[in-house]
């Protein structure tokens, strides 16, 4: 015998787009669930602001990725791009004494600069954007070093510098409640990608260039130079992310950055956007940068040592996309 | 004086290696259906990618409404009011029917960069309205629609222009006869608005019922323009070859008693493949006929290990086989050319003995697992010699051949793998009339030797002349099977439009697909 599933004719639930991210959402609450029934050290408050605060430099760089993906494209360059926003502001802010608003602005600025090369390498040059941004990864991991002197650098004159992203306006509120800023400039800014990508032309391209880049084209589009702004937005994002870790460590760290590109393809792609572009939703990539920030904080807790966090982590990736594939499948 | 929309005169464009267009001209008067005629690679969409502006012209010039104009790329076609609709359909699958349609000039809100989704739907429900299209959803993506629809949507989206110069390049070789008389309708309906249309096609008879003159082009040069009324099919037929082509019948060999080498039983793959049944006997051609679509790729490449399937069985001389890879195929002597030689049929950056290799390294292996070159080229001679493949040497590079030799280099490669079970998919495609009757005269040969071919064929023509058995499909069951002496063009369109049910081809499809059975594999 066979059982036969019931269902509307033309309304498969298989098919709709909410499925990856509610499976994405189902599998954080899971491992909430999981890590909570295994420690009591796990659901505390103090622990879910420590993951609330992990996530948010790699939620603001995965919600960059984000785009870039969507257009069917990579950008391997977010986490050094971060490092170079973060030093770009030191100098500006420490060295040249510039106010901090400018400092900031400066860094998203620096990053969105990074980005626009990118965007032009690719689409001008007709560089792959594997490549271009594996380019971009080593220039600027460079640059930091050498525009630092390869030292930290820190931001002791100007304590308000740290309040950005640590202070808590919430807190300050409610006390007691002492989420940092830094967590809800992440969901600000993932707000604001949201915005961009459903409501603004430039999201649609990015939907649309990705689907099919040709007939996007041939649709005169001017394919080349939305794709560098693209690329742009993403670099600005990684820039903003530089800034919300200047202002997390006081200070920016030249040497860091290497692998948090890694960590952002990741976040996007447990949040169910293909890499084949297309397809793809802020909301998933906030989640998925919740999966790997709790599944690290939770394994820590665990005493799982880092080097089999990152096993985990990898079997997750692999299996999130391979729960997709089994999707499609249907 | 006719309106005169478009006069291209003189045009010339070269490709690397191709002197794809030599002094082409093209009249389109507002208010006509105009026919493009010709053989594969004699110019036709390459002229239209010409007024369209994708490509860029070499020399000639063009005139819209009397005024020289320069169409460097697509956008500016637009805006004179010129739209093409590519033989691929260029439609972003992701994005909803409205959002494809206003790609590239989405009204937008008062706040610069914001979309106004409403307005976009609004207007795509007012213009699919004026095409009667009142069943198609603006909010649908485009990926859940049937090709038909797609295509619908691609002239919705090109009217949206305020088109005058509509350029349809095939639009109806995927389509049903239902489809195309929806599709003639609308061309009518622009017609009577003074829309000049330009179609190009391969179905000539369809050409009769639609258009008012025609124009053949050969060999990227222009022949004749005339009044469609005023000639006959027979006449248009000889202008595109250069001269009258002979329908020869095939010769059928007696093998009702030869031996069945290849028999499929119940093969079903999701909605793709239903029930389909077939034998195949030693020496025999053995046509599949059917629209795009109709699922006899997909049988092919089941039988063939490259897709899996729900359930069937094939048995290869009598014995029950199972093959769930295409080395598997390959070990029970069966060999399939696929439809997109160049993605799936060559390397085409190797040279012509290793592509012949290919399929058969092992027979070349020395000892320790060197590869035994002179052997190789010992075959690979004998091959290029016996199948006539114009080559300057063995070691030209596979991608410099014509489309007619690099077919023959994939025979070359199956035959050296001792495979006697060849499935051909579209094995014309894209090669030009000379080496075409070769490919035929091959097949043919091959045939007489014992070796026994299914072939997939998209072209009536092909089919009737070539088969000796005719099994026809549509969505993805065998709606007939055809004798060739009983064969003819309308009976096989017949079958091949003999749909399941009278439900439209939107539901057909949304209906999920049936639980998989339990493998029997």
């Amino acid at each position: 015998m066979e059982a036969k599933i019931a269902r509307a004719p033309g309304k498969s639930l298989f098919r709709s787009d909410a499925v990856q991210k509610l499976m994405a959402f189902a599998g954080l609450i899971a491992l909430f669930v999981v890590f909570s029934l295994a420690s009591p050290n796990f659901l505390t408050l103090d622990n879910v602001i420590g993951i609330l605060l992990a996530t948010a430099v790699n939620g603001v760089l995965a919600l960059g990725a984000t785009f870039v993906i969507i257009a069917a494209g990579i950008d391997l360059s977010v986490g050094t791009v971060m490092t170079f926003s973060a030093v770009m502001t030191g100098v500006l802010v420490v060295f040249w004494g510039l106010p901090i608003p400018l400092g900031i602005v400066g860094g998203i600025l620096a990053g969105g600069l990074c980005g626009l090369v990118n965007g032009l390498v690719i689409s001008k040059m007709k560089v792959p954007p594997f490549i271009a941004t594996l380019g971009m990864l080593y220039a600027t991991r460079g640059l930091s070093l050498v525009i630092s002197g390869v030292k930290p650098i820190y931001f002791n004159d100007t304590p308000e510098f740290r309040q950005i992203a640590m202070g808590s306006a919430l807190g300050a509120l409610i006390p007691g409640l002492d989420i940092p800023n830094a967590v809800f400039i992440m969901f600000g800014a993932a707000i604001v990608a949201g915005l961009i990508l459903s409501k603004t032309v430039l999201g649609r391209y990015c939907f649309a260039i990705g689907s099919n880049e040709e007939a996007t084209r041939l649709s005169g589009v001017n394919v080349d130079a939305w794709k560098a702004a693209v690329y742009m937005v993403c670099g600005m994002f990684a820039g903003l992310g530089g800034v919300i870790m200047a202002s997390r460590l006081n200070s920016a760290q030249p040497a860091l950055g290497a692998g948090y590109e890694l960590d952002a393809i990741a976040a996007v792609v447990i949040g169910g956007t293909s890499l084949r572009g297309g397809e793809g939703t802020v909301l998933g990539t906030i989640i998925g940068a919740f999966i790997i920030s709790v599944l690290a904080n939770g394994l820590r807790i665990l005493s799982v040592p880092q080097e089999w966090q990152m096993v985990v982590t990898g079997a997750i990736v692999v299996l999130a996309v391979y729960a997709d594939i089994i999707r499609r499948r249907q | 004086m006719d309106d005169i929309l478009v006069l291209m005169e003189g045009v010339e464009k070269s490709f690397p290696g191709v002197h794809a267009l030599s002094d082409c001209r093209f009249e389109l008067r507002a208010g006509e259906v105009h026919a493009l005629v010709g053989e594969n690679g004699a110019g036709k969409s390459t002229l239209m990618k010409v007024l369209a502006g994708v490509y860029a012209k070499d020399a000639g010039r063009i005139l819209y409404k009397g005024r020289e104009v320069d169409i460097p790329n697509p956008r500016v076609a637009q805006h004179l009011g010129i739209s093409m609709i590519h033989q691929e359909l260029n439609l972003m699958p992701h994005l909803t029917v409205a959002q494809n349609i206003f790609i590239g000039r989405e009204p937008r809100r008062r706040v610069g960069f914001v979309l106004d989704e409403d307005e976009i739907n609004a207007r795509t429900r007012q213009l699919l309205d004026m095409l009667h299209l009142q069943q198609l959803d603006p909010r649908t993506k485009v990926a859940d629609l049937t090709v038909a629809k797609q295509q619908m949507v691609e002239i919705a989206k090109a009217l949206s222009f305020n088109a005058e110069v509509l350029i349809m390049d095939e639009p109806t070789a995927a389509l049903t006869e239902a489809e195309i008389d929806d599709l003639f309708r609308i061309i009518r309906q622009l017609r009577e608005k003074g829309v000049g249309v330009v179609h190009i096609s391969h179905r000539l008879e369809e050409l009769k019922q639609i258009s008012d003159r025609v124009t053949v082009m050969r060999d990227g040069r222009y022949i004749d323009t005339v009044r469609t009324q005023d000639v006959s099919i027979d006449r248009i037929i000889s202008m595109m070859v250069g001269r009258t082509i002979y329908e020869t019948a095939p010769e059928v060999p007696d093998n009702a008693d030869r031996e069945v080498v290849l028999e499929v039983k119940n093969l079903n793959r999701g909605t793709v493949i239903r029930d389909v049944s077939f034998q195949l006997r030693k020496g025999e051609i053995l046509g599949f006929a059917g629209l795009m679509g109709a699922g006899r790729t997909e049988v092919a490449r089941a039988v063939f290990g490259a897709d899996p399937i729900d359930s069937g069985e094939v048995y290869v001389r009598g014995r029950r086989v199972h093959i769930r890879s295409p080395l598997d195929a390959v070990r029970h002597g069966i060999g399939y050319l696929s439809e997109d030689r160049k993605r799936y049929g060559l390397t085409l950056g190797m040279d012509v003995e290793n592509n012949i290799a290919l399929a058969a390294f092992n027979k070349f292996l020395g000892a320790l697992g060197w590869v035994n070159r002179p052997a190789i080229r010992q075959t690979a001679s004998r091959l290029v010699d016996t199948l006539a493949i114009k080559t300057p040497s063995l070691q030209q590079q596979v991608k410099n051949l014509s489309g007619g030799n690099q077919q023959k280099v994939v025979i070359g490669k199956w035959l050296t793998a001792d495979t006697d079970i060849l499935i051909f998919d579209e094995p014309t495609r894209g090669i030009d009339v000379g080496a075409k009757s070769e490919i035929y005269h091959l097949l043919n040969e091959l045939a007489r030797q014992g070796k026994s071919i299914i072939m997939i064929s998209s072209e009536l023509p092909e089919i009737l002349r070539m088969s000796h058995r005719i099994i026809v499909m549509c969505e993805g069951r065998i709606t007939g099977e055809l004798t060739s002496a009983e064969a003819t063009q309308e009976k096989i369109m017949t079958y091949a439009t003999q749909r399941s049910s009278v439900m439209n081809a939107d539901l057909t499809l949304q209906v999920p697909a049936e639980p998989a059975q339990p493998r029997s594999l």
